[in-house]
């Protein structure tokens, strides 16, 4: 079970109300394979992604970013039953696309970001530090049923 | 890891737009560490951490300092970082987990006060600046 203060829970629910899931998704997925590009090794149904332009305009990119975003939300509006949220998911991961977790902490660090240039001085220290948390803990909840 | 020439324009650029704030974001970037991950406050049991806490803003200063000056040597990291290396080898040995985490920081740092600039490919660019640096850093441990 995870431990989250009012203070936690306030920066969470409050900034992801103001989140554009298809911009912030799009966005944070193309980076995590322009910054990290053995991870396109999930992705090579999406077609071109030689180069950074072509994966930012990739529309399976966006696509499928905002379906990941979408589906991060689930943990913000179940913060206090992640592992269970997750189960299913986890499992798919595992059996069906055989994704490293570790991708799942390259994502929740790219994400950190991506949210740090949408809102600028709003994402505060204790703003970071309460959404660091929580990529922690879902990723850690999609590794939970590997085996 | 090898910087690209394109890594090296981008990093360049980065900092000459940073400039004279290289302190600040330093000073920024130390905080975020120490607020978003507790376990890097262990490495400053003499430190007052405190929010503005003016020892934060000189090692923030330092720490600014030590990446600009291994910009101004982007070819040669190692040549640049030597001395910094040692001490962190024999004198402050902090594990090298934490790099990564101070790099993460100053990531969220650029970002937050300077999004134009960081665009995909020059976050590509720094955060493999940023693990070359701490790669340097802690190449002498063992």
């Amino acid at each position: 079970m995870v431990n989250w203060t009012d203070e936690e829970k306030q920066h969470i629910t409050s900034l992801w109300s103001k989140v554009d899931v298809t911009k912030c998704g799009g966005d944070a997925l193309a980076r995590l394979l322009i910054v990290y590009p053995w991870t396109q090794r999930f992705f090579t149904k999406f077609g071109d992604m030689s180069n950074s332009g072509n994966i930012i305009g990739n529309n399976n990119v966006v696509n499928h970013g905002r379906r990941v975003l979408t589906s991060f939300g689930d943990a913000v509006t179940n913060l206090d039953s992640i592992k269970k949220s997750f189960a299913s998911l986890s499992k798919l991961h595992c059996e069906k696309l055989h994704v490293d977790p570790e991708n799942f902490r390259l994502l929740g660090d790219i994400l950190i970001v991506v949210l740090a240039s949408h809102f600028g001085k709003d994402f505060t220290p204790a703003c970071q530090a309460a959404w660091q948390k929580l990529v922690r803990v879902v990723a850690h909840a999609l590794a939970k049923e590997y085996h | 890891m090898v910087l690209s020439a394109a890594d090296k324009t981008n990093v360049k650029n980065v900092f000459a737009k940073i400039g004279g704030q290289a302190d600040e974001y330093g000073a920024d970037a130390l905080e975020r560490m120490f607020v978003t991950y507790p376990q890097t406050k262990t490495y400053f049991p003499h430190f007052d951490l405190a929010k503005g806490s003016a020892q934060v803003k000189g090692h923030g200063k330092k720490v600014a300092g030590a990446l600009v000056e291994a910009v101004n040597h982007i070819d040669d990291l190692s040549g640049a970082l030597s001395k910094l290396s040692d001490l962190h080898a024999q004198k402050l040995r902090v594990d090298p987990v934490n790099f990564k985490l101070l790099g993460q920081c100053f990531l969220v740092v650029v970002a937050t006060r300077n999004p134009a600039l960081l665009t995909p490919e020059v976050h590509a660019s720094l955060d493999k600046f940023l693990c070359a640096v701490g790669t340097v850093l802690t190449a002498k441990y063992r």
